[in-house]
């Protein structure tokens, strides 16, 4: 857009030089030219506009394309499911592949709408159901209280100067860095030793405790101004009214963000889990889904889409927020 | 008695108390077993507790599975990263721009952060099998089929899913720091004659630096995190050019081997306090402070 907005410039320096060499230019005439010009430069600014739209839209699509997919595909009869992808997921008790139908088949639009998948998933079959449960159990309390114990380590960090506190804090976020592949066998450690492996405890502390929302936390309420604190003060309010009436309402918005994260993330999770628990019956759907078999992939669908719909309601609750969380998170607003 | 209480109350409502419950399950899930950890990886095995140096450290190092790992993470992350971040800068600098619907744009970028990589896991398998989607593409067009999940081109598979997911996040990130760089600099650019690529070279970038270091430090973290994926789209024992890290740890774990599991987490910490070490160097050179203390 902008070297366009250039060039004109460039004409019209050129015509202002042109202009003592003619002078049967009229001005009648200049003026036209400066709306031809003016014209000309309007439609390249639209042509690019609207070439910048479908760009964006076909990436939008492509970002969208994977969940759409597997929406639309939650509503097809198993039928049309094993006859579209029977290809792919068709496998004989040894593990090995049989190709039933050579090609695959993904569409969009289901031949006939059915809820079947949906009605097998809720009423007939109580494993998905309880796998579900499962994960609601486990992240829960880990949002919950993740983020009642990071608010009040945040609060902590934010009011206490110097430097025992500042290299407390520069171990928390060493260790929010620190990723999975590490954490997770001091974790067990631990968990050994406190006899808690196989018990939904093995997931719930090491959560709790996680050092990931007390580094934004506190990055935000250090912004605070000073002067806010000093005015609780002075009202009368101690620390503990400061921070359940004052700090913590201002910041409510990066506490959503880190809710959101933290629900995603855990959601999502698979690591702990697989090492934690000996017992597959306790594993979360995101395991489980994975362990589907070539029979069920209809549902598995279905499945698929349930499972999400919690963290997309949770985005769309919160997206405002987390759009300012993330990009504050990134230093970059204040 | 009295004065007991009056230092109890006095310890409660010190600003440093609110750091208590989160101090202790820091120190008891995180600090401590690291420290007995560490302690771990120097001994022979921790029934008999016999101290036996650096021994394990050169086991590790020199068990082919670790050296699979280790390549195979290292060239995942040196691939995926760039790209995740070049691609993000590219997505944010289109958004930037006056463009109708933006927030709808930047929504369904950022939804794939959002849905549980479980979920979409199957459409991916659709895709990419020997029998897959694409593959029949491929096929239509006169080429060998080539079998994504079972060869050295899952990576590329890996690779896009990672883009996929990660992508929305850093793009909000560099959209927020775009908003931030100050209009009267680029417009004394404009003026000056610059160009969009100058002007986007010498005034932008200069703003962005501090965001282009956070997002490349997110995106390595988030990179080691790719496990998961692989695990979903391939099960326990994936193809040998997916075998990451964190499957090398899941079968020492199964193998109850805690002193190469020890050893081999203290490397890995060792590699990530270089990288965060260096990122703060950067963060610290560019004129701002990563901890804001």
């Amino acid at each position: 857009m902008r070297p366009e907005k250039k060039k004109t410039d460039n004409k019209h320096t050129e015509n202002i030089k042109n202009e003592p060499a003619k002078p049967a230019q009229t001005e009648e005439e200049i003026k036209r030219e400066a709306i031809e010009i003016e014209k000309r430069r309007l439609r390249k600014k639209r042509f690019s506009m609207t070439w910048r739209v479908v760009v964006a839209l076909m990436i939008a699509l492509v970002f969208l394309a994977p969940i759409v997919f597997t929406m639309a595909n939650s509503f097809m009869s198993s039928a049309e499911i094993s006859s579209n992808y029977g290809s792919i997921f068709q496998k004989t008790d040894t593990g090995g592949k049989v190709y039933i139908g050579k090609t695959v088949n993904l569409k969009l639009i289901p031949d006939m709408v059915s809820f079947s998948q949906y009605f097998t998933v809720l009423f007939k079959s109580p494993d998905y159901l309880l796998k579900f449960w499962n994960s609601v159990i486990l992240v829960v309390p880990i949002v919950v209280f993740q983020l009642v114990v990071a608010s009040l380590a945040s609060y902590g960090f934010t009011r206490t100067k110097g430097k025992i506190s500042a290299i407390i804090f520069f171990v928390y976020v060493i260790l929010m860095m620190m990723p999975n592949q590490v954490t997770l066998v001091p974790n067990y450690i631990v968990l050994q030793k406190l006899n808690m492996l196989n018990t939904n405890m093995a997931i719930w502390f090491p959560g709790i405790f996680s050092p990931f929302s007390v580094y934004l936390i506190t990055k935000y309420m250090r912004r605070i101004p000073k002067s806010i604190f000093e005015a609780a003060r002075i009202d009368g309010a101690g620390e503990w009214r400061t921070f359940l009436f004052v700090c913590a309402p201002i910041a409510k918005g990066i506490i959503t963000t880190c809710g959101i994260l933290i629900f995603v993330d855990y959601w999502n999770m698979v690591e702990q889990p697989l090492l934690f628990f000996t017992d597959p019956d306790k594993y979360p759907l995101s395991i489980f889904l994975s362990k589907i078999n070539a029979g069920e992939v209809g549902l598995a669908f279905a499945v698929a889409v349930i499972y999400m719909v919690p963290s997309i309601l949770y985005f769309l609750y919160g997206e405002e927020a987390l759009v300012d969380g993330v990009a504050f998170a990134g230093g970059v607003k204040g | 008695m009295r004065k007991f209480t009056n230092i109890l109350k006095k310890i409660k409502s010190h600003p440093a108390f609110f750091l208590v419950p989160s101090l202790a399950g820091m120190l008891v899930f995180f600090v401590i077993p690291y420290i007995i950890m560490v302690y771990y990886s120097f001994l022979d095995n921790p029934i008999r507790k016999e101290f036996i140096g650096f021994e394990n450290y050169k086991t590790v190092l020199t068990n082919r599975a670790f050296q699979t790992a280790v390549n195979n993470t290292f060239l995942f992350t040196v691939f995926a990263v760039p790209m995740a971040v070049i691609l993000g800068l590219l997505l944010a600098l289109l958004l930037d721009q006056k463009i109708p619907g933006k927030s709808f744009f930047r929504s369904s970028m950022l939804t794939p952060l959002m849905v549980p990589t479980a979920s979409v896991v199957l459409i991916f398998q659709v895709l990419f099998d020997y029998n897959g989607v694409v593959n029949k593409y491929i096929e239509a067009h006169g080429l060998e089929r080539v079998d994504f999940l079972k060869s050295s081109y899952g990576m590329i598979v890996v690779v896009i899913l990672f883009l996929w997911k990660n992508l929305g996040y850093i793009m909000v990130l560099f959209l927020a720091a775009l908003g931030n760089v100050p209009e009267d600099g680029l417009e004394v650019a404009r003026l000056e004659g610059a160009n969009v690529w100058q002007v986007f070279w010498y005034v932008k970038i200069r703003y962005l630096s501090p965001t282009i270091v956070f997002t490349t430090m997110l995106s390595m973290i988030n990179s080691f995190k790719i496990f998961r994926e692989i695990y979903l789209l391939t099960g326990e024992y994936p193809f040998g050019a997916m075998y990451m890290l964190q499957h090398y740890m899941n079968n020492t774990f199964a193998s109850a081997d805690y002193q190469k599991l020890s050893t081999a987490a203290v490397y890995m910490s060792l590699v990530m306090v270089v990288i965060i070490g260096l990122l703060l160097f950067a963060e610290y050179h560019f004129g701002r402070d990563f901890e804001e203390s």
